[in-house]
């Protein structure tokens, strides 16, 4: 059982119910659940919209889009079906926050997509987790029995004229399905590569119908902010950037695990205090801010409030909320290769920039590392990287070549130090052994 | 009573998957479960399974096999009865997640994608499983340990044997 951790600074809002139980319909129910899907079904969709929209909430899942924003586009008239679907398949190295939320709460991801189906018109929603999270399928899906036997569920929820459906789907490993549009193929029944946009989800979506996509933790926000009023949760967080975020704590940090705090809280205080520091009292050599697509910062970047504007402006994202906290000890080179293996695995090969570069820069690095590099690979490294930015149909091609970039333009002395045969200063075994 | 009369899977999956294809939009949303399903019973996606289940479906075991090997979870030959699969990505790594690959090849005396002699074990290197604050993690088969030691990967060998041993 994963371990949960406390810190003094944390608002905890989604993580609330956390440690209590709360998989219990009967004490999700005494802790206040379902308050707010019966209050979202009184009150109707515009109220829920514009309640969302007020609340600043932004997509959990990396992106950053406002979720009240992304409701209101779904067409109010539709000849095909509506759904929600809710991106559980968590892949992004790093990022470990859903976990938690599908285990100990999981009827706040019911409740969520219960709301969000109202907001939109949408008789079914799906959840989708990935396929290495059997144990939290089987916990969601005791969850929704629960939630279809007291009648929150199916034909009439909560006794109103009203359907909802949800149906609880396994993916079976796959990165990619994580975009969006993959993720639709693959509830499909297809392989999960990404659809060309336009048109969006919004308008053509799953089985050709108007959908929204949204992370599960983003889902499991819905109901708090409906239950503390949009206004209220948008005032924890900094501007344009409302509530909290569940930020993962990983790699050589004192204190790892989710902590969930207000957007814009200090990335310094988040290594220092909140994680207790670098593991073993060591120098921090880099942090990889959310999650592994995101580029690195260096010891003297961190001094930024952690929300998507002030990430965004210090050149690197949000992300998933995943901070991977690097020590002195550790090979950058090592650490650029074995991010980019995992991106040569998980590309889908849809897209001949993302396919052959990721596999490129893999072989450039793997030969770099083991020390018969040259100068020139150096600047072929960021040749590559470069050429892949923005020439992909889905996000995986940049996300594959951001972290490279960061790299090599922040550390490009230890690339240097790694040249004419060098063995690697910090060499814990001969070569990453490749997936 | 299952609808297809010569299934090759359990009746209670049978029936699992009868109620399955009906559960969506359109039948084919539940090839992946089913595959990922199959072989949890099976041990892998033989031919037979392919064919049974492209039936079910109403497409062709060619389609059910271009799905398929899209996905890392699915294999095609089996795997040890406990499939070890250790987590090297960046949190993992950072943690040591190398260093429990190895003991775990040295325990077993096999490598990635290896299966010792007996069927016992199987061995994998996997990209993250999403346990990164309790690194280092592997799962066996569906079940997580996380914040792993080298001494601990010896003790879990250990349970698996006897759990083996007990018939279960």
């Amino acid at each position: 059982m994963p371990s949960l951790v406390s810190h003094p600074d944390e608002v905890k809002i989604v993580t609330s119910r956390f440690g209590k139980g709360a998989a219990k319909i009967d004490t999700y129910l005494e802790l206040g659940g379902y308050a707010s899907a019966r209050k979202a079904l009184a009150e109707g969709p515009d109220w829920i919209i514009n309640e969302m929209k007020a609340s600043g909430l932004r997509g959990r899942g990396g992106a950053g889009f406002p979720t009240g924003m992304k409701w209101s586009f779904v067409p109010k008239q539709s000849a095909k079906p509506k759904y929600v679907l809710v991106n559980g398949d968590e892949s992004e190295p790093g990022t470990c926050k859903d976990h938690l939320i599908f285990l100990h709460d999981p009827h706040s991801v019911i409740e969520g997509t219960i709301i969000a189906g109202l907001a939109i018109g949408a008789k079914t929603g799906f959840i989708y987790l990935r396929g290495e999270y059997r144990y939290l399928i089987q916990i969601v899906e005791r969850a929704v029995a629960e939630a279809y036997e007291r009648g929150f569920l199916g034909k009439n929820i909560f006794g109103s004229e009203t359907e909802f459906q949800v149906i609880v789907q396994t993916g079976a490993g796959a990165y990619e399905v994580g975009e969006e549009s993959a993720l639709m193929e693959s509830l499909e029944g297809k392989r999960g590569v990404p659809r060309i946009k336009p048109p969006f989800p919004a308008v053509v979506g799953l089985y050709g119908g108007p959908t929204v996509i949204n992370n599960a933790e983003t889902i499991a926000t819905v109901p708090h902010v409906l239950a503390m009023g949009g206004a209220a949760y948008a005032a924890i967080g900094s501007e344009r950037n409302g509530g909290t975020r569940l930020f993962g704590l990983s790699g050589h940090i004192e204190r790892p695990g989710v902590y969930e705090l207000p957007m814009g809280y200090s990335l310094r205080k988040i290594i220092y205090e909140v994680g207790g520091g670098v593991r073993g009292g060591r120098k921090l050599k880099a942090v990889v801010p959310g999650g592994s697509s995101t580029p690195v910062l260096l010891p003297e970047e961190i001094d930024i409030g952690m929300d998507f504007d002030q990430v965004g402006k210090a050149g690197s994202m949000l992300g998933s909320g995943g901070v991977v906290v690097i020590d002195d000890q550790t090979c950058i080179v090592e650490f650029a290769l074995r991010t980019i293996s995992f991106y040569q695995h998980e590309s889908c090969g849809w897209c001949i920039p993302c396919r052959e570069g990721t596999d490129w820069l893999k072989k450039s690095l793997t030969r770099f590392h083991a020390g018969f590099g040259t100068e020139k690979d150096i600047d072929n490294i960021q040749y590559l990287a470069e050429n892949m930015m923005g020439r992909t149909f889905c996000p995986l091609g940049d996300a594959a070549a951001m972290p490279t970039l960061g790299f090599v333009k922040k550390f490009r002395k230890e690339f240097e130090d790694h040249l004419h045969g060098k063995p690697c200063p910090f060499a814990h075994h001969p070569e990453v052994v490749l997936v | 009573m299952s609808v297809e009369t010569m299934s090759i899977f359990s009746p209670e999956l049978s029936a699992r998957f009868d109620e399955l294809v009906t559960r969506y939009p359109m039948k084919r949303s539940a090839l992946i479960p089913m595959l990922l399903y199959a072989q949890d019973e099976v041990g892998y996606l033989s031919d037979a399974v392919i064919d049974e289940i492209a039936r079910r479906i109403g497409i062709t075991p060619l389609d059910v096999r271009n799905v398929a090997t899209y996905y890392s979870m699915l294999r095609f030959k089996p795997a040890g009865r406990f499939n070890v699969q250790v987590c090297t990505n960046i949190s993992c790594m950072l943690r040591g997640g190398y260093k429990i690959f190895d003991r775990f090849q040295e325990r077993l005396g096999i490598g990635h994608k290896g299966v010792t002699a007996d069927g016992l074990f199987s061995l994998e290197e996997v990209e993250c499983i999403g346990a990164c604050c309790w690194a280092p993690a592997i799962q066996v088969n569906y079940d997580f340990h996380d914040e792993l030691t080298e001494e601990r990967v010896d003790a879990i060998l250990e349970q698996y044997r006897s759990q083996n041993a007990g018939g279960r």
